[in-house]
């Protein structure tokens, strides 16, 4: 008996990664089961489809495991080629977004990291550099959007939407938790307005966790390391 | 006796016409064809068929305008020691590409670069009709694009997914390996104990399996991810005087070191050991003396 594009995605609520995949089965509106991980005691099945990492998200098409979020939304986007397409098609803006979002997934995420979990001098340099990255940023959204309003609607959300909504979508929270302001339409104008818009669109709103959870876990992992920091 | 010419050549004037023209036209074309290079006439072949191709079978809007961009100018501004600058050389090698190679003193950036290149400052950059293209991985999915002949990703897209995993372990973790010459004490076990992950992974899930190089029998953009492992582990080991890669350990990685080794393009376009043995051993030894 064979089972039609059956899709499972292995995910937690927490994870931005998870999300991004989440976010690209909505918005191409394909059916699939989600599977909620608990990584202190990985699921025999997690650990059998991604032995090289054991981390989420997996996405299981038909029985065949792929892992890496920026894999698995191309594999999506090759598979389903219905709307809205997540890559472009001409090679040289592939090439560019491609590039923007190895910088959204390595470098601002790492530097957003970083502030998460210093203090003191430690963290005022980490937020310089957070900064500093989304300058960076600004400056290469141009290049996309040269009219300065992104128009974000489900049939126009690509995957740079995608990466900088699972990394700054809960931005105000991760403003709450840090104790700075981040993004904003003095400094960051485009990015801000392009969240703004991103979190406006009902299914973006759907996929949220609770904004509390969210924040506690934020703390969590904030005190966590700086306790782990100063031992 | 009156022998009527005159319908018969009216007839024929405007198709004798034509012929001429066609001739002059064939004749300057075959000239200028005449005058170039080996590669630049296997591009144009391999354009005009691909023309032909695509728009006989496939209607894509985008085909004809990728036809012609692969005839622009290609640059790779480069560094001799860097494997990521390696991928790019062998993948424009493999696939035929002609290319102006620019190598880059580090020390001292180049405007070029730092214009291409703003965000990272790095190399690898491809600049293809002018377009800067950065970031080793980013740049061998374009090649691939623009360029389809002999082709470095598998047509499937799951084995794709599979193969792009691969390239993105790739990334993440050979970095563990240069680390290996740039630290010492505690750093250094580290990046040694990363490192030997890294191969312990590529051993045991990597290349399962009677294959020749990740994707089976042909070479591709995985191989070439890999090249730090075949070729730049060995000398580090050395600059190092470390021994971490013991061929008994790693049957598997062992078979396809060889056999990435023996493709032409890949033995002829390696830096030399010598060259590179002296250099990471001077750096080695003025970051040690820093510290």
């Amino acid at each position: 008996m064979e089972e039609e594009n059956k899709v499972t995605l292995h995910g937690t609520w927490f994870s931005p990664y998870a999300k991004r995949v989440e976010l690209a089965l909505k918005l191409k509106g394909i059916p699939f089961e989600y599977v909620e991980e608990d990584l202190k005691n990985k699921s025999p099945l997690l650990l059998k489809y991604n032995p090289v990492y054991k981390k989420v998200p997996v996405l299981v098409h038909n029985g065949k495991p792929i892992a890496e979020s920026f894999c698995i939304i191309e594999y999506i986007d090759e598979t389903w080629k219905n709307s809205p397409q997540l890559l472009p098609e001409d090679p040289y803006k592939r090439a560019k977004v491609r590039f923007w979002s190895s910088f959204i997934h390595q470098q601002l995420y790492e530097a957003m990291l970083t502030v998460m979990k210093a203090a003191g001098e430690a963290q005022g340099k980490a937020i310089k550099e957070l900064l500093e990255k989304l300058q960076v940023l600004e400056e290469g959204m141009k290049d996309f959007f040269p009219n300065g309003t992104p128009s974000i609607s489900n049939r126009n959300m690509g995957i740079l939407e995608i990466m900088i909504c699972s990394l700054l979508g809960p931005y105000k929270l991760q403003e709450e938790v840090i104790g700075i302001k981040i993004i904003g339409p003095e400094k960051t104008p485009l990015i801000f307005s392009w969240l703004t818009a991103i979190n406006e669109l009902p299914l973006v709103k759907e996929l949220a966790p609770p904004q509390d959870k969210t924040v506690a876990l934020l703390k969590f992992v904030r005190e966590n390391a700086l306790k782990s920091s100063s031992a | 006796m009156n022998i009527n010419l005159d319908f018969n050549y009216k007839s024929i004037k405007p198709f004798i016409f034509i012929c001429f023209h066609f001739g002059i036209l064939a004749l300057v074309f075959s000239l200028i064809v005449h005058r170039l290079s080996q590669t630049r006439k296997d591009a144009l072949i391999g354009s005009l068929s691909l023309i032909t191709i695509r728009l006989t079978v496939d209607a894509r809007p985008t085909a004809t305008l990728i036809e012609f961009s692969n005839m622009e100018e290609v640059k790779l501004i480069g560094m001799w020691l860097s494997p990521y600058s390696y991928r790019v050389i062998w993948a424009l090698k493999l696939k035929g590409i002609a290319y102006e190679y620019i190598e880059e003193d580090l020390s001292n950036k180049s405007p070029l670069l730092l214009h291409s290149n703003p965000v990272q400052k790095k190399i690898p950059v491809l600049i293809h009709g002018g377009k800067p293209i950065c970031e080793s991985s980013v740049i061998l999915e374009y090649i691939e694009e623009i360029w389809p002949q002999n082709s470095l990703l598998p047509s499937d897209p799951y084995e794709r997914a599979i193969a792009r995993f691969w390239i993105k372990f790739a990334d993440d973790k050979s970095p563990s390996i240069s680390n290996i010459y740039r630290t010492s004490g505690e750093e250094q076990e580290k990046a040694v104990k990363d490192s030997l992950e890294m191969l312990k992974t590529i051993e045991e899930h990597g290349l399962v399996g009677e294959k020749k190089f990740f994707g089976g029998d042909k070479i591709s953009m995985v191989d070439m991810a890999f090249g730090a492992v075949a070729h730049w582990l060995g000398v580090i080991e050395d600059v190092a005087g470390l021994k971490i890669f013991e061929q008994h350990k790693f049957p598997r990685l062992n078979s396809w070191i060889q056999n990435f080794k023996e493709v032409p393009i890949i033995k002829e376009n390696l830096p030399d050991r010598d060259k590179m043995l002296a250099l990471l051993k001077r750096r080695r030894e003025m970051l040690l003396a820093s510290e």
